[in-house]
């Protein structure tokens, strides 16, 4: 049985479908146990919040649905089919992720932005490029900056728009506002906003009381086991 | 020919006293390394002992067959040797034994197509030795190479994955690093012959007596030869072991997964 997969909307009565399920996954490295029997249900336009300790394995779960580790056991489904039959490559086009302490590569900022079009093998969108640098303050002319004169704001926003450049079903973030100031804060949570209001998913992992308190649903972790959910109304 | 090199027993015994030089040195640095040399030295007295013989007996039966399987097991001990540069990386003996029989077996077609040797085993197997020793080192380098920027590059390579990228375009930069680190010795020491060093088979043709002017064009043909195999076993030791860092799922194994996560 997967986890919740199918659930009713208390105001309109219909049955809503889940676009990602886990359901009894079990993470193991070696002999220690880094996740137990962990279910969660992550809707469609959701904004899921994933809190807890450090190391209480948050960031695995993350992982977990992006694919970028598999679990030791359980199961996990994606838009209605299980998550493992989709090719990995494929499937974190979809459900992409990004790191707290992203590393950019090559030498400019294009170089980092022209690489979702490469592994495409499509030509580069230099208007989508401009507009989504746009969406994070800053201009054109960052294409050609090189990426070691980047302040760390500014290497996690275009770390973040590096993951936009064609948008995916659900975004995982991993604490990319920790170490932030205020104003980077601002400016990755209105690129986020504007990914939800075009229908996107978004599932954070914060210690910000303010992003907490924006979240549609907490989902609480410590050790390894879910110990609580909250869902706002 | 008159000048022809003529080693008896006794003058390799008293060459044998430039050992003691070198373990003189050892002993009085405190290198620790009198017990290695010593073994080494035997090693290699028996050893080339025993393949003097055995390539005499080979030489002299001309066997086909008997040929290639010499040339196999140079191949298979130059793929042993190699495999130890890439301890960690599951399966690496196959991947050099494939490489280094990929290198040998291309590069010698090409010589005795071309004809520059005749497929006889003295010509064969001293040149199949010489590919297999470049090939091994070239792949030695480039198995270190590939461990030291998988662990560099880890989060790299994560972040290209993440995107969606596949596993080919998540590693390439390495991959490309790792082959030209193995040419490079090769490409570094043709820049250098005749005015550096004059290398092994230029010096035992010159030694054995025969014209240096024709020495050398024994010589260009090893550059062309040196050059194809160690690009052509580096980059098929390169291509088939950088998957060996993913696993079916398309993700970066990491050393805690000793390989078996799925």
């Amino acid at each position: 049985m997967f986890y919740a997969y199918f659930r009713i909307n208390e105001e309109s009565g219909e049955m809503m479908t889940a676009l990602l399920t886990m359901t009894d996954i079990d993470y193991r490295v070696g002999e220690r146990e880094i996740l137990t029997k962990i279910n969660l249900r992550l809707e469609k336009e959701s904004n899921l919040m994933v809190v807890g300790p450090s190391g209480s394995g948050k960031s695995t779960i993350l992982q977990i649905m992006a694919r970028m580790i598999s679990p030791s056991a359980g199961q996990m489904t994606f838009d209605g089919h299980d998550a493992f039959t989709y090719d990995p490559m494929v499937y974190r086009r979809r459900v992409s992720y990004c790191f707290q302490q992203p590393t950019l590569f090559g030498k400019t900022v294009a170089d980092n932005l022209n690489f979702p079009f490469e592994i495409r093998n499509q030509s580069v969108d230099e208007a989508r490029q401009h507009e989504l640098l746009a969406q994070v303050n800053l201009s054109p002319d960052y294409l050609n900056h090189d990426i070691t004169g980047l302040s760390g704001g500014e290497r996690q926003r275009v770390a973040l728009i590096r993951n936009l450049i064609f948008v995916p079903d659900i975004l995982l973030l991993d604490e990319v506002t920790t170490g932030l100031d205020t104003d980077n804060k601002a400016i990755v949570h209105s690129l986020v906003d504007h990914y939800r209001d075009r229908g996107g998913t978004v599932v954070w992992i914060t210690h910000d009381e303010s992003e907490i308190a924006a979240a549609d649903d907490l989902y609480e972790v410590v050790a390894g086991k879910h110990t609580k959910e909250v869902r706002h109304a | 020919m008159h000048n022809a090199v003529n080693v008896n027993n006794v003058s390799l015994a008293f060459a044998a006293g430039l050992v003691l030089v070198a373990l003189f040195i050892g002993w009085r640095q405190k290198l620790g390394v009198d017990r290695d040399m010593i073994i080494g030295v035997v090693r290699a007295i028996i050893q080339l002992t025993i393949v003097g013989f055995l390539l005499k007996y080979i030489f002299a039966v001309n066997n086909v067959l008997l040929t290639l399987a010499m040339i196999l097991v140079i191949i298979f001990n130059a793929a042993y040797n190699a495999m130890k540069r890439g301890k960690g990386i599951p399966n690496i003996f196959w991947s050099s034994f494939w490489s280094i029989l990929i290198s040998t077996s291309v590069t010698l077609s090409g010589l005795v197509l071309a004809g520059a040797i005749k497929f006889v085993p003295s010509q064969m197997i001293p040149i199949s030795g010489m590919i297999a020793s470049n090939s091994m080192v070239a792949i030695g380098l480039c198995y270190r190479n590939m461990r030291t920027l998988f662990r560099d590059q880890r989060q790299q390579v994560l972040e290209r994955l993440a995107l969606g990228a596949s596993v080919h375009d998540s590693a390439i930069g390495i991959v490309r690093e790792c082959i030209k680190t193995g040419m490079q010795p090769t490409i570094d020491a043709s820049k250098t012959y005749g005015i550096v060093s004059l290398p092994g088979m230029m010096s035992g043709l010159i030694f054995a007596g025969v014209d240096p002017v024709y020495a050398i064009k024994y010589q260009i043909m090893v550059v062309f030869m040196l050059l194809s195999a160690t690009s052509l076993g580096s980059v098929s030791a390169c291509y088939i072991a950088y998957r060996r860092f993913f696993n079916d799922q398309q993700q970066l194994i990491t050393a805690s997964d000793n390989g078996k996560q799925s």
